[in-house]
């Protein structure tokens, strides 16, 4: 065969691969979204957003989980942002080729691909047991955890696309090293780590597992983080076992808000990360 | 090549020295790329660096405001006296330093800022200056870069979302902003068009009635046109260093001849 046609077979079979391997990804991914909009619409009522959970057999909703999880993640994102913006701006314009830079970077990375159960029974151990008790604080430090490596590595990286050439314009202007990262390197790279800090709240949102073993949940409204504290995931893991259908339902509600609050912090994300890539 | 040369110029006075560069070596890791460099840079002049690629033109420039302190692995010995001070000492603030040498580089580098904020941003460094002030030293520095006439009703735009040769105008006026000394420009005009680079090269013949202007230009026409005095350098070392009249007409070495005329580099 002639060198040229053969060129355009093979690239019409990898063409073929790519897109099968594109349409059986969207399938699944179709068929899930598909799912979980057919069976959490119809549970979705305005009882979800005003009253709490319910007792097997009763009416209820889900404010107590939402409230929840709104305040646990919030405070969460803003404990961990910080640490994980500091650092990273430490990885990336001081601790580049350190040793401490190093390790830093390695056991960021083990954090990173840590399972999150792991992180739940690490604070159960360290702060739940000593306790005595569940509480929102132990669920806020454990998803915090989770946010930190998350925030560090898009930090460092973001911070890395920074051209030189500005750091050097800076400096050539007189301006102190730090002066040159928070005013021009930072600024420069806002959006993307806003993008991360976005895609950190992201993840923690639908984390079950830290929070089985920190908040667990409750049956009522409280505001009180020294008690346990109901949220979506670990409620949506209590009713979807259940054999009560009333349960079945808002567990679904529940999924539907999640992964519609989830979906709408990617695309702000993305389009923010868009605009930064444009300007 | 349009050189003009006036042959009956009168003998010039000469020059007040702003910068002397004493037996200096400069050094990247093991390798000595800047070998026993002496050379005076003369003030309210044009010094213009040309060599081939790799000749240590670029970092001759980058030594005399420090720059390459950034670097860990660089280093300097030597001397580069500024009105008689060494400033490779290490009790030198190189940021004050910096405030009086000031620097452009190859492609232009506007802050993610506004036009505006680009320009105060190294002033508000070194000087504290009311509202007003300010408003009129960023005026001032346009002005003289040659770019306050199209930039003047939108000051609060983001500096990156000028052209290419206006980028490069922003980032000289965001250099004599600070009122250094001496500008080093780093080839200026290497990313910009013709039209872009002429309106910079008669900028540099103007900013040299305030400022002592050191360029480092691959361009051999332009260090023709606008310097004053030329440096041909090679291999880390200056070959010939004179008024740029005479080297480009009756250069004393045959290396620097032959570059010149384009038989080499």
């Amino acid at each position: 065969m002639d060198l040229h046609k053969k060129r355009k077979l093979v690239n019409r079979i990898a063409l073929m691969l790519s897109l099968g391997a594109m349409a059986f990804g969207l399938f699944w991914l179709i068929w899930i979204l598909a799912t979980i909009v057919k069976l959490g619409v119809s549970g979705i009522h305005l009882s979800v957003f005003t009253q709490m959970t319910p007792p097997p057999g009763s009416a209820g909703g889900l404010a107590n989980a939402i409230w929840g999880s709104v305040t646990m993640v919030g405070l969460a994102t803003l404990l961990g942002t910080p640490i994980g913006i500091l650092a990273g701006v430490y990885l990336a314009e001081y601790g580049q080729n350190t040793v401490l830079g190093h390790m830093t970077r390695f056991i960021n990375d083990i954090l990173l691909s840590a399972p999150s159960i792991v992180v739940g029974l690490f604070v159960y151990t360290a702060v739940v047991l000593p306790i005595g008790h569940f509480s929102g604080f132990a669920g806020i430090l454990a998803l915090a955890i989770l946010v930190v490596p998350v925030v560090i590595r898009t930090t460092e990286n973001i911070l890395r696309l920074v051209p030189n050439s500005l750091r050097e314009a800076a400096s050539a202007l007189g301006a102190p090293k730090w002066v040159m990262i928070t005013q021009v390197t930072i600024r420069a790279s806002q959006a993307g780590i806003l993008t991360g800090i976005l895609l950190a709240v992201a993840r923690i949102t639908g984390e079950t597992a830290p929070l089985l073993f920190t908040a667990l949940s409750n049956q009522f409204w409280s505001t009180n983080l020294n008690q346990p504290m109901a949220n979506l995931p670990v409620t949506i893991y209590r009713f979807a076992m259940s054999p009560f259908s009333d349960w079945q339902e808002l567990a679904w509600a529940a999924v539907l808000l999640i992964t519609v609050g989830v979906l709408a912090l990617n695309i702000v994300a993305r389009s923010l990360f868009k605009q930064k890539i444009v300007s | 090549m349009n050189i003009e040369i006036d042959i009956n110029k009168k003998k010039k006075p000469t020059p007040t020295v702003q910068l002397k560069i004493c037996q200096f070596h400069f050094y990247y890791g093991a390798f000595h790329a800047l070998k026993n460099i002496n050379m005076d840079i003369y003030k309210n002049h044009v010094t213009a660096f040309i060599g081939p690629s790799g000749c240590g033109k670029s970092t001759l420039l980058r030594t005399l405001n420090r720059m390459y302190s950034l670097y860990p692995e660089q280093r300097a010995e030597g001397q580069l006296l500024l009105e008689g001070k060494n400033i490779l000492e290490a009790s030198v603030d190189v940021n004050e330093l910096r405030s009086r040498v000031g620097m452009v580089f190859q492609k232009p580098t506007p802050f993610p800022m506004s036009i505006y904020d680009n320009i105060a941003f190294g002033v508000r460094l070194h000087e504290r200056l009311s509202r007003g002030l300010m408003d009129e030293r960023v005026e001032w520095a346009l002005q003289r870069a040659a770019l306050w006439d199209e930039v003047k009703d939108k000051l609060n735009q983001s500096g990156m979302s000028l052209s290419g040769g206006q980028q490069q105008r922003l980032c000289i006026a965001r250099g004599i902003a600070v009122k250094p000394d001496i500008l080093l420009l780093d080839e200026p005009t290497s990313a910009l068009d013709p039209i872009s680079t002429l309106r910079i090269e008669e900028l540099i013949s103007d900013l040299k009635k305030d400022f002592t202007i050191v360029i480092v230009t691959h361009n051999m026409q332009q260090a023709a046109r606008i310097s004053d005095f030329t440096a041909y350098m090679y291999l880390g070392e200056v070959v010939e260093f004179g008024e740029t009249d005479s080297i480009f007409v009756q250069p004393k070495k045959k290396e620097t001849e032959d570059y010149i005329t384009g038989r080499f580099g």
